[in-house]
């Protein structure tokens, strides 16, 4: 089976405006949406506390929400988890409060909510200090693996490559980022873990493409920068679908099969992974081309004096 | 010829596919239910204790299935939860006090295997269940409680040496300040001071007419009581835990100020926070010498203790007759070491009081030079026990243990020690005891993660099957597009999985639920690689290369293409590893695991099978 039986010759560059007009808008918008809306970031960086029980059968929210609020959680968020049985409590970070009994008490409190039996499913409690210490960290990470990524592929590649690889990331975290902040998911720490995946295989897929471009320039003597581009677009256009497309698969049997802990992981995956094809193509080629990569920066050094150019 | 192996690059991979799945293998044999028993102090876990719990367990019925000692533990498994509960209660009757009986799933891990090292992995709470407990030390009141002592010290100084002082007080920017009303009697002042406090900074000011002299910790002093203040809570904290009877838990340090403590398998977490927050005291008391008779003795057990004593127990549960009247507290001990003593060569306890305790000790040891004093540890435990109908009852109750006779030979000061104790082992013991039973810094819990049983089982479930569907599905995908190379590759990414398994075994790495997402995600990225390869012999066939010739170039062509990506993904991956937290972490181990053992299977391990099939004789067409 192949998807492409014979060379497909898509003028990809063709498009290229298009696709940094699309591109830019997506970030703009994904940009004002972080900007003034931000994310609904989970307990791990604001602290705070979440408390997952199960009742023994379904229960309304409401009940739930009444009996909090006769304990003194007026400010509880309450929300079905997965199934109608489970019910999530979020509660803000109290300064002053004794955070150790805070479970034990909400505990206590849902079990007045019904008749049914209550299993206590898991507490978190995250101290706000700990909650800016992750954020920190999290940055920190995050940016530490963009530098060195730059430094990598500048390394392996040349400079305007590298820069343009990391423009490409820069644009499918923001997009991720931003699909989070229009759509209101929990943005948690296994979302941040899958927005670093996200970096490792949009890159994953830049190079691939990147490889194939300074490849062509060496192989193939004719022909204008655009064309050798598309070529190389085309030659990995079936490795791009393919791995996506298994990628995807995967994807979807965590989304389907590994539970609600999961699912803002599964998300943000799945998002980049969809971008992260996209952007390798339409941003990190089209930003090489744009930043003017030609044949003579890709050729392989030559000898001293050989180099006639100025 | 192209495409053949040498004989040696089969067998090693042959080789690497056997030692993996044999270190893989024992996560396949679960878990059985096991008691674990555990000393406290004092008690010894040997063959003897062995011999009897099992005697005792099999009179009461149950089936013990095996029972080993190791580091000072003993197991013994079970064919169910069952008899596993109604053996811990066997235990705990049969033991009694000086042991911890424990519930404990052990891994079922055949012998062989075992004496092979091959375990299984470490499951994260997140799987089995449990609590985990980051504690912040209160440093600031670590700081706060230093000073107060030196500012007490510093009254008791000069009332001694009767020097006049205005007012010792404590100071916004930090330390103290003590006013004068004279520089006479400042210098006088400064000069004995600083002889006494060596750690602190002492600058002189005149505020007002007052002569000060203010007193601040040095950056070192400061950072050494930050430390003894660390190590003070996470031994307490090791104490309690052990007494929680919890098996395998974790007490960490975690950067400058913080614990984290994991008890794998808890769910009372109101006792646990209990427990870890028990609070002990010690007490120094003269021994009632004039009823230290054994006909006094068998009177108090009998009941008739004399009017100024109380009875007491050590650990051994000798009784003894302690003055009713308390010297001191713990509360005045700053700090308790152990050590050898230069004069006699016999391991020792170094206690250093504050001013005040030192006051105290030196006005009542002077008349009793020549007696014996001895330490009492006091807990204030909560623990819980069957009541009459069965049902569990809470009860808090009061331990009080003498855990140290020794008679005074000198009037004591500020700095004093016990000696004649028998090894550094109970030196070390009795230090740790005094220090747990000394003022510590507050703390308090930052952070607490729970996992109920069922959601532990749950995730595990969960990850299992959407792993295999994940790897099912790309499988299948990877057949229907690349026919026979396409088999060779997820035969790859099979042996992908096993390998991370058998290396996260290796490590005795710990498997989070985004471990398994990681585990998971990597099989989509290990078949990246085959992809590449593939695709590229497919070109080459088109551009007419003979099939061997394509199979050659395909897997030349795309090995350094793979290495770029597999390296920027370990680096995003390292850089995630860096951020440190539990689950997160184990997402990265992961998935770097599940990468470098991909370039193994996908690169390596299906050019040996493709070789072994097609290599070395003339091939008209391939199945790709």
């Amino acid at each position: 089976m192949e998807f492409f039986k014979l060379k497909t010759h898509i003028d990809f560059m063709r498009w290229r405006h298009a696709a940094f007009t699309l591109s830019g808008t997506l970030t703009v918008i994904a940009l004002l949406f972080l900007g003034f809306r931000g994310l609904n970031l989970g307990i791990d960086f604001t602290g705070g506390s979440v408390i997952e029980v199960s009742y023994a059968e379904a229960v309304d929210l409401e009940p739930v929400r009444a009996a909090l609020a006769r304990n003194g959680f007026e400010d509880a968020i309450v929300q079905h988890f997965g199934t109608a049985r489970d019910v999530l409590v979020r509660l803000a970070p109290r300064p002053g409060v004794e955070q150790k009994q805070l479970g034990d008490r909400v505990l206590e409190a849902l079990r007045g909510a019904s008749s049914a039996g209550v299993e206590l499913r898991r507490v978190e409690v995250v101290g706000p200090q700990i909650g800016e210490e992750i954020t920190e960290q999290g940055g920190l990470a995050m940016l530490a693996a963009l530098a060195a990524i730059l430094v990598y592929v500048s390394l392996r590649f040349e400079f305007r490559f590298a820069l343009g690889s990391v423009l490409a990331l820069f644009h499918d975290v923001i997009i991720v980022l931003g699909f989070f902040a229009v759509t209101w998911i929990e943005f948690d720490l296994t979302a941040f873990a899958a927005i670093l995946a996200v970096i490792g295989y949009s890159l994953n897929d830049t190079i691939v493409v990147y490889d194939r471009i300074r490849e062509d320039f060496r192989k193939v003597r004719r022909g204008s920068t655009i064309e050798i581009v598309n070529l190389a677009l085309n030659e990995t256009l079936s490795r791009t679908v393919m791995t996506g497309v298994t990628t995807l698969l995967v994807l979807f049997a965590l989304m389907a099969f590994g539970g609600e802990l999961l699912h803002s992981f599964t998300i943000a995956l799945l998002v980049g992974v969809l971008f992260g094809m996209y952007s390798s193509i339409y941003v990190a080629s089209a930003l090489a081309l744009a930043l003017g990569v030609s044949r003579a920066d890709l050729m392989p050094a030559q000898k001293e004096g050989a180099d006639t150019r100025p | 010829m192209l495409n053949r192996y040498p004989l040696w690059k089969y067998l090693m991979v042959v080789g690497v596919l056997l030692v993996g799945a044999l270190y893989a293998l024992p996560n396949l044999y679960g878990e059985e239910p096991a008691i674990q028993v555990s000393a406290l102090r004092g008690a010894q876990v040997d063959a003897a204790l062995e011999q009897r719990l099992l005697d005792a367990l099999r009179a009461a019925g149950t089936n013990p299935q095996g029972s080993e000692v190791s580091e000072g533990r003993l197991l013994v498994r079970f064919l169910g939860t069952e008899e596993q509960l109604k053996a811990q209660d066997v235990a705990r009757t049969t033991l009694g006090d000086g042991f911890v009986v424990a519930l404990n799933l052990a891994p079922a891990t055949p012998g062989w295997l075992q004496a092979l090292n091959a375990l299984p992995m470490y499951l994260g709470l997140d799987l089995r269940g449990g609590v985990h407990f980051l504690l912040e030390v209160d440093m600031p009141a670590a700081v706060r409680q230093a000073d107060e002592r030196y500012m007490n010290d510093a009254r008791s100084l000069l009332r001694e040496e009767k020097i006049r002082y205005k007012a010792v007080t404590r100071r916004e920017d930090g330390g103290f300040s003590v006013a004068f009303a004279d520089a006479a009697e400042r210098a006088k002042a400064e000069e004995r001071l600083r002889r006494a406090f060596g750690d602190l900074a002492v600058t002189q000011e005149e505020v007002g007419g007052d002569y000060l002299l203010w007193f601040r910790l040095t950056e070192p002093a400061v950072r050494a009581i930050k430390h003894f203040a660390l190590h003070q809570n996470l031994t307490t904290l090791r104490n309690r835990v052990n007494e929680l009877g919890v098996a395998e838990p974790v007490i960490q340090q975690q950067g400058e100020s913080r614990v984290v403590v994991q008890l794998p398998g808890v769910q009372d977490t109101a006792r646990a926070k209990e427990i870890l927050g028990a609070t002990a005291t010690l007490e120094f008391r003269m021994v009632d010498e004039e009823h230290a008779g054994p006909k006094d003795i068998e009177e108090a057990l009998a009941g008739r203790v004399p009017v100024n004593a109380r009875l007491y127990r050590d650990r051994d549960g000798r009784a003894i007759l302690l003055d009713k009247r308390v010297i001191i507290t713990g509360d005045y001990i700053t700090d308790a070491a152990s050590g050898i003593e230069q004069q006699s060569g016999t391991p020792a306890v170094f206690i250093t009081l504050d001013g005040r305790g030192a006051g105290i000790m030196s006005d009542r040891s002077k008349d009793n030079v020549g007696k014996r004093m001895a330490v009492v540890f006091i807990e204030n435990k909560s623990e819980t026990r069957r009541g009459a109908d069965g049902e569990p009852v809470r009860v808090k109750r009061t331990v009080e243990e003498v855990i140290n006779v020794a008679v005074i030979r000198e009037r004591l000061g500020k700095r004093f020690q016990i000696s004649g104790l028998d090894d550094p082992e109970e030196a070390r013991n009795l230090a740790l005891l005094l220090r747990a039973g000394a003022l510590a810094a507050p703390m308090e819990i930052a952070e607490e993660r729970t996992v109920g049983p069922s959601l532990g089982a749950d995730n595990v479930r969960q990850g299992f099957l959407a792993s295999v569907t994940g790897l099912a599905l790309s499988f299948l995908f990877m057949i229907t597009y690349y026919r026979f190379f396409g088999l060779v590759a997820g035969m790859a990414l099979l042996f992908n999985v096993v390998l991370t398994l058998a290396v996260m075994s290796m490590l005795q790495a710990t498997l989070t639920l985004p471990g398994i997402a990681g585990i998971v995600l990597s099989v989509g990225m290990a078949v990246d690689a085959n992809v590449l390869i593939y695709e590229r012999v497919r070109e080459e066939l088109r551009n007419g290369t003979t099939p061997q010739a394509a199979i050659h170039a395909g897997y030349e062509r795309a090995f350094g293409t793979i290495l770029d990506s597999n390296v920027t993904t370990i680096i995003a991956a390292l850089a995630l590893f860096g951020l440190g937290s539990g689950p997160i972490k184990g997402f990265a181990v992961t998935l770097i695991i599940g990468i470098a053992t991909s370039m193994f299977t996908a690169i390596i391990g299906t050019r040996a099978v493709i070789n072994l099939i097609y290599g070395g004789r003339r091939v008209a067409a391939l199945s790709i």
